[in-house]
């Protein structure tokens, strides 16, 4: 997946304000990560709604970002679970990371 | 659930080591297998050869494992430590080039969703591009 491009019309949008203090810095990016990769579709990040967008699932790209605390997190998700994972994502950050655990597992 | 690459972490000191697997547990946690060593067998600054040897054996699996380490010397005792153990080990430990802390937090970042051995180093050497 070439993260940079459209990832292509048939895709499920979200955006959510990240007020989170000292931004996406590791704390929070690790659990964002995580998260993401409980889900079998491709989810990408920008900070614009029309991208440049990065890989949600790597944490080395998601960091790459340094999203500063006052923006707007943006995502894009295409495949299965894709409106299911950009729900719990979007209920990540709204809820300062705190409820990570929430989400609903994979089948392992 | 299959096993994960597995993360070790030498520092001359044991104080370092361990807060850094602190770190690694309480942000990244449990699923993945964590050793760490520090301190020379005086307790003193320094590390020990039988101690990386040892932690390597307690992390190790066939996905393979990554080792954080600070200065030279832990460097080359780590290294001397994977040579001597048995051969079937020697292609999947590494030696990541990476600062210890930050590093060891994005290879085991890494290393819980699943990722290859090389993905993993990948992770912990990208963070701080030397």
């Amino acid at each position: 997946m070439n993260a940079e491009n459209d990832p292509g019309t048939l895709r499920e949008t979200a955006s959510v304000w990240l007020a989170h203090a000292g931004g996406l810095h590791a704390r929070p990016a690790i659990k964002l990560t995580k998260l993401a990769r409980r889900f079998a579709c491709d989810i990408m990040v920008g900070v614009a709604a029309a991208g440049p967008w990065k890989d949600a699932k790597s944490i080395a790209q998601v960091l790459s970002m340094k999203v500063p605390v006052e923006t707007t997190l943006h995502f894009a998700a295409q495949g299965e679970g894709a409106r299911q994972s950009l729900d719990a994502i979007v209920k990540l950050v709204e809820s300062d990371f705190e409820v990570a655990d929430a989400a609903e597992p994979r089948d392992g | 659930m299959s096993e994960n690459v597995g993360i070790v972490i030498v520092s001359h000191s044991s104080d370092v080591a361990r807060g850094t697997a602190d770190m690694v547990r309480q942000m990244v946690g449990p699923e993945v297998p964590l050793a760490w060593c520090g301190g020379n067998t005086e307790g003193g600054l320094g590390t020990s050869v039988a101690a990386v040897m040892q932690a390597i054996r307690d992390v190790w699996s066939k996905r393979g494992v990554a080792v954080l380490v600070d200065l030279g010397g832990a460097e080359t005792n780590s290294e001397m430590a994977i040579e001597m153990l048995p051969a079937e080990m020697h292609g999947s430990v590494v030696v990541c080039n990476a600062p210890i802390v930050e590093g060891a937090v994005m290879a085991a970042t890494e290393a819980s969703g699943g990722s290859s051995l090389d993905a993993v180093r990948r992770a912990a050497e990208e963070l701080y591009p030397r």
